[in-house]
């Protein structure tokens, strides 16, 4: 533990600029010009980029065993609490580890290729001030998520990301469609907060602190590090995966990341794919220590991810629309992390984090720079033969279908193998696990190479924009960017968002050596902030690797085999045999739980929701309050009657009174005797 | 100037009213002018209040006492301690926004404004006094000027007529009063024939008289704070008031009953409180998710901020209830949070409504674009609505649940599902009304707020999120007035055997009940300082309380 090193006063810079970016956008956005807003909001994520590699530089000089600072969050001063309530007490810190270097990297460098991307794929967009707004404020988001020293500060940057997904999600909010795939994902998401929060209830409730680490060692993973009772860790830990499983997806809350596509395709490519989603990944890793000692808690995780995994992949199979394949991959994709983190293999779900960030990206702007070129289709069908039209997005595309089929040595083959290879040695499931992961993985090789085909390699199916500028209207409404302003006809994309394509690219293809079995410098690098865990191999790691590469290329022969016939159409189904097949049915209708969901939770929900205020509160409640009312209107209607006003009546009723008294007084006293 | 402050704040409002029933009722910039000041007056003192209020020292600060009817034992005695600094500071804030919001009002707006000030002269009062005598005063100043300004200034809707809004809702308050009186009666004769709050939270009350005069206090100080199933006066009450009434109503007014409760429950009848605490926690419970469902169910945005009133002030409930000082002091800041955004809401709600002359969100769409300003503000309320984490309203919800956590976890469990159903109703609303397909062009008067409507909405908006970043001013005023908290928790977490007793802490049954046990001890007889202890639970008990 180290708690003072030189780099240490810079590190409130980190999620500082992009804040100062956001507020820059906020207040004074509208009145600069789009040059300036752009630039501003790139340079201050790759600013603290810049700071993230001088602080990790800083940190990794030290031995191995010390890398780990508690730091301030507030520039120029000790740490400062946020809320402190007696023994409550929640800093603004940030927590300096290997852990969470990582993914200030990669949010900022990844996240500033992208907005690189944006300021040229936003262009024509009205709004591009408040995009703009809307991105840094996420950058800001996501690095408080995963610098924050404590489980409430990670709670925050944790709303904070969903916030903005909502918000870039029903980022054109003239469409509907868009506002309520917006709603749908912050609801859904809602749902897992319930589990963090109780989550970080359980922490608090039982070590009395939510700070991750302290210098005296009182944090509660320093506390929960020396041994805790299984029932404890298993609570602990399931609430806080329920969380996980909405940020990031798993089913059944993953009904949200493929709508949630409607939003403007750097989005897509930042938030729910490469950083956001990938959070609840983050966070398990982070509380490892209290995960491992909960068998019940991994099995959970390992098997909700496996599940996930390959239930997503079979939905990818059948989608056309091109985002909603990488949307549901990048379920999938997230479903292996889960895997890896659930068998123990923490750093190597942190891997897959990692070079997943660098593919996924850059097929999502890939798609997006194909979106754009055809302006505003994203109908695979309505594609094809782009390979030539727009080559360096072709080859840049190609690249990143190589890592996520697991080509050697392309990112994602060295990542998936690992967690597949140390999945298959799980105490009880192992063999299980490691079989339907590759399956999985067959699948994934196969979905891709599908979309590849549609997309690039088969006859154009496309009808020339320049002859029908407004046929593709209803796109048009929903890309606005990508459907106006534009020359007609299929263009390449302009440098500012192909540099990113190729920088990614490169990413992809090599990132992944850093972490081969033989030298995994990675895994190494990660060791200071992950719980201890033995997790092993079924069989050498060699021979893992070589089923590997056959996976792979059983997918992409595969999907050759079946498409290399169909280069006309692009189908391998006609639609009468798509319509009597309950398997391409079942798949291309999300297995049904989309409808499902909506009919249960939305109208009938919202139909119980009004009967409950109908019957209760108007007939019930209302009407006995009202009935009340009635009874006392009812009786003092009959006492007015009383009050005639007329001397006669009182003096009568006077009368009746003496009498009753004195013949009361005289029963009295007769009975007395 | 510490001795008059408090006095100062409860007179000068009504001051300003009985002033302006001297002005000429032509005169409109006058009227105006003196209400204006007569609310804002209160701001520069109230602030001046928190922020010379002594933390350190904490307790009741700020005294004053004077003999009224001393064979009676009643005097005018106000003081104010954390809890009450902080409240007040929130009227004399949504007083000021409610005056700028009404600043249009064309009928009869002497005496509107007049009615307006006497009932915050007893607010402020309910907040400031010492004296059950007075509190209970203040309180029917607070509550009754309410038929007249729905009654008259009100609007009907959904068959719903403004007399019966107003007749309702004054009829079940005065059914509240009743019990009130009778509690606080009984308190009278059992404490020591004295109404002087800090007499009698020094003798106490006789235990066994306890359990009824809290379930009196209980139910009529809780109708005011909307407990389910005597909440239905406000949703009526509120849709149909005028805008500031329904600012300071749902804003303020509501807050009143759950000051009661709280003041009264624990500092004079605490074993009462400890008895019923459950009860309350179970009902505050269903006031969030029942609210909740019920403003699921709204298309009127006053009804659904309304019902949203109910569901929040089941947060409140739910802090109190948990008895110990992280719940109470997340339930009084989840009144101040409450208090702000509600404000914020009813503030748009009539700016919106004056400009499209609807409150049906169906018939809305598209808002964005015409106002985009008060879009962020009410996004910004909102969002705050369903605790989003940077607004005050995360502060408050989270201590409230984690309050609740600690007495009764499957009651933390239930309640937390209301951050869905808010988030549900919360965006849905937002989306209907500003998002979506535009239909600004059916109403051609919609434009963004304008300049007293600006400072209303945006400082309120704005204090929201200050609050939420910087939680420590207030939290640390509210919890002055609170024992502190002792945790054992850590230090029995580092001896790392802790299995048995974290377990414990996690499901076990019978620790609330030693909570409680705690709770009900007598008070009073280990500390002797009454000016320290704000709530009479003092620290030694606290630290039991937290084992």
């Amino acid at each position: 533990m180290i708690y003072q090193f030189a780099q240490a006063n810079l590190v409130w810079l980190i999620p500082g600029l992009p804040l100062l970016g956001f507020l820059f956008h906020a207040f004074l956005g509208k009145r600069m010009g789009k040059s300036v807003v752009g630039g501003i909001a790139t340079a201050v994520v790759f600013a603290s980029f810049a700071i993230s590699v001088y602080v990790l530089m800083g940190l990794m000089s030290h031995p191995e065993e010390l890398r780990r600072a508690q730091v301030s969050l507030l520039p120029g001063s000790d740490l400062t609490p946020w809320i402190e309530i007696g023994a409550f007490k929640v800093n603004y810190g940030a927590l300096i580890d290997p852990l969470s270097m990582l993914m200030c990297l990669i949010i900022t460098g990844v996240g500033g290729l992208i907005h690189l991307y944006a300021v040229g794929y936003m262009a024509q967009d009205k709004d591009f001030s408040r995009f703009f707004t809307y991105l840094n404020l996420f950058i800001f988001f996501m690095l408080t998520l995963v610098l924050g020293d404590n489980l409430l500060l990670m709670f925050v940057g944790w709303e904070g990301v969903g916030l903005c997904s909502y918000l870039l999600i029903s980022f054109w909010f003239e469409d509907t469609e868009n506002s309520k795939a917006g709603n749908k994902a912050f609801i859904v998401n809602r749902i897992g907060d319930v589990g963090f929060a109780l989550g970080v209830m359980a922490v608090f409730a039982t070590f009395g602190t939510l700070t991750y680490h302290t210098p005296q060692g009182s944090g509660f993973l320093d506390l929960a590090a020396k041994g805790i009772a299984p029932a404890i860790a298993t609570a602990i830990g399931l609430l806080l995966f329920v969380g996980a499983c909405g940020k990031s997806a798993q089913f059944p809350l993953h009904v949200w990341l493929p709508d949630a596509m409607a939003g403007p395709t750097p989005v897509s490519a930042l938030i729910h794919a490469a950083t956001m989603v990938t959070a609840g990944v983050v966070m398990i890793t982070r509380v490892s220590p209290i995960i491992v000692q909960s068998p019940i808690a991994m099995t959970v995780i390992a098997v909700v991810g496996l599940f996930t995994a390959v239930f997503a992949a079979t939905i990818a199979l059948t989608q056309n629309d091109i985002k909603k394949v990488l949307a549901y991959s990048t379920v999938s994709q997230l479903g292996f992390m889960f895997l890896g983190c659930g068998v123990g293999a923490f750093s190597a779900g942190m891997f897959h984090v990692t070079t997943h960030a660098f593919f996924k990206a850059l097929l999502f702007l890939g798609a997006g720079s194909v979106i754009h070129a055809l302006s505003g289709e994203q109908d695979m069908r309505k594609m094809g033969g782009l390979a030539k039209r727009i080559p360096i997005t072709y080859w840049t595309m190609v690249i990143g279908w190589l890592a996520i089929c697991g080509v050697p040595p392309f990112a994602g083959f060295w990542s998936k193998d690992e967690i597949l290879g140390l999945a298959s040695g799980a105490p009880s499931w192992g063999v299980v696990y490691y079989v339907v992961g590759l399956a999985t993985a067959v699948m994934t090789a196969f979905y891709m190479t599908r979309l590849m085909y549609k997309t690039f390699w088969t006859k154009q199916r496309f009808v020339e924009a320049g002859h029908d500028a407004h046929g593709h209207g209803d796109h048009a409404d929903t890309e606005p960017d990508a459907g106006h302003g534009h020359g007609h006809g299929v263009h390449e994309s302009p440098p500012k968002m192909w540099i990113p394509l190729a920088v990614l690219a490169v990413l992809s293809a090599i990132g992944g050596l850093i972490g081969t079995p033989w030298a995994n410098k990675f895994e190494h690098f990660l060791e200071p902030s992950i719980a201890k865990h033995e997790a092993h191999h079924l069989f050498a790691p060699n021979i893992g690797l070589l089923i590997g590469v056959f996976a792979a290329a059983a997918g992409i022969l595969l999907g050759r085999a079946l498409y290399s016939k169909k280069m006309e159409t692009g189908e391998l189904l006609t639609a009468e045999e798509k319509a009597k097949n309950p398997l391409y049915q079942g798949s291309a209708n999300l297995w049904y739980i989309d409808g499902w969901a909506y009919r249960t939770f939305v109208i009938w929900g919202g139909g119980f929701a009004t009967a409950v205020w109908q019957w209760i509160d108007k007939i019930l409640i209302d009407g006995m309050v009202n009935a009340v009312a009635a009874v006392i209107g009812f009786t003092s209607e009959l006492f007015r009657r009383v009050q005639t006003g007329y001397i006669r009546a009182y003096a009568m009723s006077m009368l009746v009174g003496v009498v009753l008294v004195v013949a009361g007084l005289l029963l009295g006293s007769l009975g007395k005797h | 100037m510490t001795s008059v402050a408090a006095t100062f704040l409860i007179l000068c409002p009504m001051a300003a009213a009985a002033l302006l029933l001297l002005v000429p009722a032509s005169n409109g910039r006058l009227i105006r002018a003196v209400a204006l000041l007569g609310a804002a007056l209160t701001l520069p003192v109230s602030i001046w209040m928190c922020a010379t209020y002594d933390r350190s020292l904490g307790g009741y600060q700020f005294g004053f006492k004077a003999p009224w009817i001393p064979e009676l034992g009643v005097s005018f005695h106000v003081a104010a301690d954390g809890i009450s600094v902080v409240l007040v500071l929130l009227t004399s804030i949504i007083i000021t926004a409610g005056v700028f919001a009404s600043w249009g009002l064309q009928n009869r707006t002497k005496e509107f404004l007049a009615l307006l000030l006497f009932l915050v002269s007893g607010v402020f009062g309910v907040f400031l006094a010492r004296d059950l005598f007075f509190l209970f005063l203040f309180y029917e100043i607070a509550v009754l000027p309410m038929y007249l300004l729905i009654g008259v200034w009100g609007t009907s809707s959904q068959g719903r007529t403004k007399e019966y809004s107003a007749m309702k809702l004054t009829l079940m308050l005065m059914a509240g009063s009743a019990l009130i009186l009778v509690a606080i009666l009984a308190i009278y004769f059992q404490g020591g024939q004295t109404f002087d709050m800090d007499d009698l939270a020094r003798n106490g009350v006789p235990a066994q008289a306890q359990n009824l005069i809290f379930l009196a206090i209980y139910v009529g100080f809780g109708i005011l704070a909307g407990i389910w199933p005597l909440h239905t006066w406000s949703p009526d009450g509120h849709a149909s008031a005028p805008t500031a009434v329904s600012m300071l109503h749902a804003g303020v007014l509501m807050k009143l009953g759950a000051y009661g409760v709280l003041r009264l429950g624990l500092e004079i009848v605490p074993n009462g409180f400890a008895e019923w605490s459950y009860v309350m926690a179970i009902i505050a419970t269903i006031n969030i998710l029942y609210g909740a469902l019920c403003a699921m169910g709204q298309t009127d945005l006053k009804y659904i901020v309304a019902y949203s009133s109910v569901s929040h002030m089941g947060v409140v409930m739910l802090g109190i209830a948990s008895g110990n000082s992280t719940g109470i002091n997340g339930s009084v800041m989840q009144m101040v949070s409450h208090g702000l955004m509600t404000g914020l809401f009813f503030a748009v709600v009539g700016l919106v409504y004056e400009r499209s002359h609807t409150r049906d969100v169906l018939k809305m769409g598209g808002f964005a674009k015409a106002m985009p300003g008060v879009a962020v503000c009410l996004t910004v309320g909102g969002f705050a609505s369903f605790g989003l984490p940077a607004t005050s309203g995360f502060i408050a919800e989270f201590l409230c649940f984690y309050g609740m956590w600690l007495a009764h976890p499957w009651l933390a469990l239930l309640s937390v599902f209301g951050i869905v159903l808010t988030a549900f109703y919360v965006l849905r609303a937002l989306q209907r009304i500003f998002l979506g397909e535009s239909r600004v062009e059916n109403y051609p008067d919609l434009r963004d707020a304008r300049s007293t409507e600006w400072v209303a909405i945006t400082s309120l908006a704005a204090l929201l999120i200050v609050l939420g970043c910087w939680p420590k001013p207030v939290v640390d005023t509210i919890g002055s007035a609170l024992p502190k908290q002792v945790s054992s928790r850590s230090v029995a977490a580092s001896a790392s055997g802790m299995s048995a007793h974290a377990l414990a802490s996690l499901s076990s049954p019978d620790e609330p009940a030693e909570r409680i046990r705690v709770l009900r001890q007598p008070v009073g007889a280990a500390d002797g300082r009454s000016g320290r202890t704000g709530l009479r639970a003092d620290a030694q008990n606290e630290r039991v309380l937290v084992k």
